[in-house]
């Protein structure tokens, strides 16, 4: 009883805390706007671990962070070689060969009109379907090994790719192109000094969704067949014996790893659409 | 309306085109090896042998046999119009004709890919009006709390790159053990899934108004909760229909995850099961009453949206 009156104990400090740094001037600090967010994360869990030891919550049910992070600790290379299986095999090789398939194809669609009334109604309605559902198919067709949930992640990553980039080559202005054309520009200079640029920042929005999906389509495709490793596989065998806090371990591998992605995306780009009015703050 | 359906079709007609195609190679292995079975002389010597060779040469080679990919029982790819007997066998066939069907005994049939889609639908709609709901009343609080606000947002931003409907497996079994079963531990799932982007998107809307409404806003005397209905709520609403949508795909997905792990009906629970038995049209016809629905709810909310905004006088 007394670490539940602990947990809420905690969660009245941390607030009351982070009330004080966000009043008086105080928030406009580079430091408390860092040390707010993390403030918060760390009266979560702390308030999560002596609500579940405090309650006596099984560990079947819930783990407590304690217990999940010793759990990531005692298992780094079972976890390493699921992150190798399920996130550089299956999640990058689908994501470079659908988002390079969607750019190649974007180029052409943006030159041929007839291409482009044609594929994008078909694109944005594809982009919104449960393309996961494939995964069973695609587990049968290439094997249980990476090459199926790299297929499931070229799906699923191709069609958003698609629409974004289409329309980032579509988002010049008639003075912009008027202006190359001035200079004596052909299609291609006209392409590749002007429409390309003026396309990342939309080819990078298109890449944080495709990242995140990339990850969601390999860790799923698992569930339906892999060899006896990956993150997908990790999850359903560890959920099917009832020990959580490897589940829990394993979605931190995928956390981190969709976080870690997301990051190098967000640098990436601002060091190559340094121009863009969303970079300059 | 021509200029803008007929390459639309143009499309469709090659993919079916391409699909037609490529089944021949696909299932070519399958269907040597029954026509072996039947009795007939094929190109390519045994099956062990046979593997080794392309597809494409089995197929030129085998001309007359090979067209039989087209009707095969448990096809590697099956054609469109297997899927279509399938998926009107499953639907109509089963309902009005089958033993177990709404005409016979005045329920859906266990069977029937329509209680199927119908279990699958209930649960994306309840997790999906939950998920909007808590995202719409978190947003208005991160916009008028500052310690909320800085606290909480980074996390949301987070949250979005982060695998979340890899949780979808222990958040059913374990509301399973606890007791909570059929519709809801789906709905958690897709509440969850469609909470962020609503959070995030409704952020977004609710600060849209500029300082200049805002001041305006205050000369009137109004307070906040005057400025949130009258100024706040209204600018959000284009942002709200953008993020739905996302939000009610998502909600689906995470719905069809959720039926994987509990053998008990919906679409997910048809597609695992047809993998284990090999079942391949049953998977591509639950496939596409999934795309069916998917393309059914997110048109629906943008025909909301559609409404909604030509009622409250907006260009759309």
């Amino acid at each position: 009883m007394t670490l539940v009156l602990l947990a809420v104990a905690v969660w009245v400090g941390g607030w009351a805390l982070n009330g004080w740094l966000t009043r008086g001037g105080r928030e406009r600090l580079r430091a408390v706007r860092v040390a707010v967010p993390l403030i918060f994360g760390a009266t979560i869990l702390l308030c999560w671990e002596l609500l579940v030891r405090g309650l006596d919550v099984p560990p079947a049910i819930l783990p407590p962070p304690s217990r999940i992070g010793a759990t990531f600790a005692g298992n780094l290379p079972v976890l390493w070689g699921d992150f190798v299986q399920t996130i550089l095999k299956g999640a990058f090789s689908g994501l470079a060969i659908g988002v390079a398939a969607a750019l190649a194809v974007a180029v052409l669609v943006d030159r041929f009109d007839a291409l482009r009334r044609g594929l994008l109604p078909v694109g944005s309605f594809m982009a919104a379907l449960p393309i996961i559902g494939v995964a069973p198919i695609m587990v049968m067709w290439f094997g249980f090994g990476w090459q199926s949930k790299a297929a499931v992640v070229v799906l699923m990553v191709f069609f958003p790719m698609l629409v974004n980039a289409v329309a980032g080559l579509a988002d010049t202005t008639q003075m912009q192109r008027d202006l190359m054309r001035t200079y004596g520009a052909g299609y291609w200079a006209t392409l590749g000094k002007l429409r390309v640029p003026a396309a990342l920042p939309f080819v990078f929005n298109g890449l944080k969704i495709a990242a995140t999906l990339a990850m969601i389509g390999a860790i799923v495709a698992e569930f339906f067949g892999s060899p006896t490793q990956g993150i997908g596989f990790r999850i359903s065998t560890a959920n099917g014996a009832l020990q959580l806090d490897m589940v829990w371990a394993a979605i931190l591998v995928g956390a981190l790893a969709g976080s870690a992605v997301y990051g190098i995306i967000t640098l990436v780009e601002r060091g190559a659409t340094f121009w863009h009015p969303s970079q300059r703050t | 309306m021509r200029r803008s359906v007929l390459p639309v079709l143009w499309v469709v007609l090659a993919i079916l085109v391409v699909w037609y195609v490529a089944a021949i190679p696909m299932n070519v292995r399958e269907v040597l090896t029954q026509a072996e079975r039947g009795g007939a002389q094929v190109w390519g010597g045994t099956a062990a042998e046979r593997q080794e060779r392309s597809a494409l040469a089995l197929v030129a080679r085998n001309p007359g046999v090979a067209m039989a990919g087209w009707s095969q029982e448990r096809p590697r790819l099956p054609v469109p119009h297997q899927v279509a007997v399938e998926l009107w066998q499953s639907t109509v066939g089963e309902e009005v004709f089958g033993r177990r069907g709404f005409v016979q005994t005045g329920e859906f049939s266990n069977r029937s890919l329509i209680t199927h889609a119908g279990i699958t639908l209930g649960a994306t709609v309840v997790g999906f009006l939950i998920g909007t709901a808590a995202g719409v009343l978190l947003a208005i609080g991160i916009v008028h709390n500052r310690a909320m606000d800085m606290s909480v947002m980074p996390w949301a931003v987070i949250s979005q790159t982060v695998p979340i409907v890899a949780l979808a497996p222990m958040i059913v079994v374990v509301l399973n053990s606890v007791g909570v079963q059929g519709l809801l531990p789906k709905a958690v799932i897709s509440a969850y899934l469609s909470f962020f982007p609503v959070v995030v998107g409704m952020v977004k809307g609710l600060r849209a108004p500029d300082r200049m409404q805002l001041d305006q806003m205050h000369t009137w005397n109004a307070g906040t909760g005057d400025t949130l209905r009258k100024l706040r709520l209204p600018a959000s609403v284009p942002y709200l229909f953008a993020s739905l949508k996302v939000a009610i795909a998502a909600a689906l997905v995470g719905t069809i995850v959720g039926e994987l792990p509990v053998q008990r009906g919906g679409l997910g629970a048809r597609m695992l099961a047809g993998s284990y038995y090999g079942q391949t049209v049953q998977i591509w016809a639950a496939l596409l009453m999934a795309a069916v629905l998917a393309a059914g709810l997110v048109g629906l909310v943008g025909w909301l949206e559609r409404r909604t905004l030509r009622a409250m006088g907006g260009a759309a």
